[in-house]
């Protein structure tokens, strides 16, 4: 249910198979399937583990691997990322794809929505097609119901020869009746019967081929892929089957004389012969096995999007939703807030008098209570709680399905910048978290138009930016208005939309020059979220998520000021050296030096930005404790802070450079140095412009 | 199309990826297509087809070629 601990921030790259202890005797699984069907959920309901779900297609971006135990048999599974059709147009489905041809596993699970069947068998034959150990999961069986549609799996498995199991994977362990079928061995009792002059074509391969050990099958496989695939995943599968080189060259020349013969040159062709004869074979498999004993409800979902759609309703209703979303986490946050802060004082209190008690160091002594204690204490009560909030409701819009709704709407704004409407997707996911949004950009399949969702992604002010810009918007703007806070952090966010529509604009017309490429989103039908189940684990996971960063990064950082503020250079402290150096820089974007500092040494985590400004000013001034929100403001106020000010700490925070988890995705997802270096370039000079800016029209006024 | 219209596709103009793309995820000659809303701006327009609802662009959409039933 929506981003999760596992599948934000570090956590995207510790589910690998290379980090997994295997023993033999292990069974090994791999869940395929078209996008959106519940893989991620049944993987999730099996290992436990908490991978990215919900309702819209493109989630699973990297293969997760997860452990399951039962019976007293061990279960090793991976999630593939979701694909229509083995041919990969992009780096996930070619994931997918080479999963399901190289690696060696047990049974492969293909995971289908029982409500589009045939669609979802397009791919099901294809995988039978490679490899006999396959099961079929034929999953949202309670969703078909609903909908007065029956599936016969009886019929289908008799069919196609391996077992077809039927669940809703969120219901319970219903999953835990794929396992025992895991095991065993299946034999396929079909084949797809292709056009006439193909088939004999895979014949004459076969005459080759056979004769040297490959199977029956594998030729078959080879024989089409050669027909359709591009070249190097044709020299991959001829390795993998042990084809000769010769042989491989053979063949080769048969099917360019079969193209050049029978296709008139035209590969398009015999690539749509074989598709048709997929879905034909589709068809026919599934003719008497899907039951429909109510008319079709689809049409209630459509009065839905009708109005979600609609001309004049679509785009309000977006903003409205967005508004709402902002108020329920400035006003919910409210409260937690001034408990955990009172909390925090206490707790930093008692500390403080029980290391005088017994005796500790005054400098242990400080750097414990006034460093860690502190900026710790601070993170966890400012930003815990709008983050545990925003996070469940972002979730659960995502579990109903709007946010491919919210790609048709945007599509057109994206084309016009020559961008791809899927990066309104990335934007979305990078609300949560830049770094999983940066991972998101791979369901973009053309190479340039990720790059420019890479590149503009860290403009969407994520989890950790979000009660920064609250708290300062409170204190500056809004003092008492909980709407009042929320419509200005919309405002923000819809200014940080702009500018990305802009700049992917600029960037398609210059360095990423262009032609805008093809879109198709499904548009998945609306679902009931689980609001209850996926309130409890969002917060607690998010809590968790946020106390886990407070520790391993606000805590080291409290230390780190401490240290800087106490160690002296010359006369002064090196923070107080610093900040001077910093200065003039400051000044001419309308900030200072010690908001500079902060932002730098802010690197790791945007949350303890604040906190560092906060610990400079006290530091170097007054020793006031604060508790509460019009302190924060005397303390800002008193350093030099207006509301000029607070406007260029706005927009720095949400132009300024990524945080150091998104700087190392960006340099996974892109390999390269230059682009990665542009991604920071990128949004830090775009704040400085835009405060320079603002400081130059305040001072002119 | 217009709402409400039905359509069985006769034949795919489309070149590229877009075309193998489109076939994947159901147009293929001989499935009905039927048409179910348009963006607020315009474009994309979305499609019911082999009981899935997909979103296309004007451009992709225009080379599919549909015979109104």
């Amino acid at each position: 249910m929506g981003l999760s601990r596992s599948s934000t921030g570090k956590g995207l790259y510790s589910a690998r198979a290379e980090t997994m202890k295997t023993e033999s005797g292990d069974i090994f699984a791999l869940l395929a399937g078209n996008p959106n069907v519940g893989k991620s959920t049944v993987f999730n309901s099996l290992t436990g583990m908490k991978q990215h779900t919900g309702n819209w297609t493109g989630k699973t971006v990297s293969g997760a691997v997860g452990k399951c135990n039962f019976n007293g048999n061990n279960y090793i599974l991976t999630d593939l990322p979701g694909c229509y059709s083995l041919s990969s147009h992009s780096r996930e489905e070619e994931v997918a794809r080479d999963g399901i041809y190289f690696e060696k596993y047990d049974k492969a699970v293909i995971v289908c929505d029982a409500s589009c069947l045939e669609r979802n068998f397009f791919l099901v034959l294809q995988i039978l097609e490679v490899t006999d150990k396959a099961v079929i999961c034929v999953n949202l069986l309670d969703e078909a119901n609903k909908k007065g549609l029956y599936i016969d799996t009886e019929l289908i498995s008799k069919r196609v020869g391996i077992p077809v199991i039927g669940m809703s994977a969120r219901k319970g362990k219903e999953a835990y009746n794929l396992l025992p079928n895991l095991k065993g061995e299946n034999e396929t009792s079909f084949e797809i019967k292709y056009q006439k002059y193909i088939e004999d074509y895979i014949m004459d391969v076969s005459a080759i081929l056979c004769g040297k050990g490959i199977t029956k099958k594998k030729s078959r496989v080879f024989a089409l892929r050669v027909l359709d695939s591009e070249k190097s995943f044709i020299s991959k599968l001829a390795e993998a089957y042990k084809i000769l080189d010769e042989d491989k060259k053979q063949i080769e020349s048969l099917a360019e004389s079969l193209i050049k013969n029978k296709c008139s040159s035209d590969i398009n062709k015999v690539i749509d012969d074989i598709s048709f004869s997929l879905s034909e074979a589709a068809s026919s498999l599934l003719t008497g096995a899907t039951k429909e004993k109510k008319k079709n409800t689809s049409r209630r979902y459509q009065k839905i999007d009708a109005f979600l759609t609609g001309k004049f309703t679509g785009f309000p209703i977006m903003f409205l939703m967005l508004l709402g979303i902002l108020w329920l986490t400035v006003v919910g946050a409210n409260y937690p807030s001034a408990l955990l802060s009172r909390f925090f004082s206490f707790f930093e209190e008692q500390v403080f008098a029980f290391l005088t008690s017994i005796k500790l160091l005054p400098i242990l002594k400080s750097i414990i209570c006034e460093g860690i204690i502190r900026v710790t204490g601070w993170v966890v009560a400012v930003m815990l709680p709008p983050m545990a909030i925003f996070f469940p409701l972002f979730t659960i819009l995502e579990d109903i399905g709007f946010l491919p709704r919210i790609a048709f709407n945007l599509d057109r704004c994206f084309k016009k910048c020559s961008a791809c409407g899927k990066q309104a997707l990335t934007m979305c996911m990078g609300f949560g978290c830049n770094a999983a949004g940066v991972v998101g950009c791979r369901i973009i399949d053309s190479p340039r138009e990720r790059l420019i969702a890479i590149l503009t992604n860290s403009f969407m002010p994520c989890n950790g930016r979000f009660p920064m810009l609250i708290t300062i918007i409170t204190i500056f703007f809004a003092m008492s208005s909980g709407l009042l806070s929320a419509a200005i952090l919309g405002f923000i966010i819809f200014i940080a939309i702009l500018v990305t529509l802009v700049f992917s604009k600029i960037l398609s017309s210059t360095i990423l020059k262009g032609e805008p490429s093809s879109f198709i989103l499904e548009l998945p039908p609306y679902r009931t979220p689980e609001v209850g189940k996926v309130i409890v684990r969002s917060i607690f996971d998010r809590t968790l998520f946020v106390l886990g960063r407070a520790v391993s990064v606000a805590a080291p950082t409290g230390l780190v000021i401490w240290l800087l503020a106490n160690i002296d250079v010359g006369n002064a402290s090196l923070l107080i050296t610093i900040s001077e150096f910093l200065e003039p820089f400051g000044n001419i974007m309308g900030l200072d030096g010690v908001i500079l500092l902060a932002f730098i040494l802010g690197l790791p985590a945007n949350e303890i930005v604040i906190p560092i400004i906060m610990m400079c000013y006290m530091s170097s001034g007054s020793l006031m404790e604060y508790s509460s929100i019009s302190e924060l403001k005397s303390l800002l106020i008193n350093n030099g802070w207006n509301t000029v000010t607070a406007i260029n700490m706005i927009i720095f925070t949400v132009f300024h450079w990524p945080c150091s988890t998104t700087i190392i995705t960006i340099k996974k997802e892109c390999g390269s140095s230059y682009k990665t270096l542009a991604a920071v370039l990128l949004p830090t000079l775009i704040g400085i412009f835009l405060c320079i800016t603002v400081n130059l029209i305040s001072k002119l006024l | 199309m217009k709402k409400g219209d039905c359509g069985i596709i006769k034949k795919l103009n489309n070149k590229g990826t877009i075309r193998r793309r489109l076939i994947e995820v159901g147009f293929i000659p001989g499935s009905t297509v039927e048409y179910v809303c348009k963006s607020p701006l315009g474009d994309p327009k979305a499609y019911f087809v082999k009981d899935t609802v997909i979103a296309l662009r004007k451009e992709d959409s225009s080379n599919i070629v549909i015979e109104y039933i």
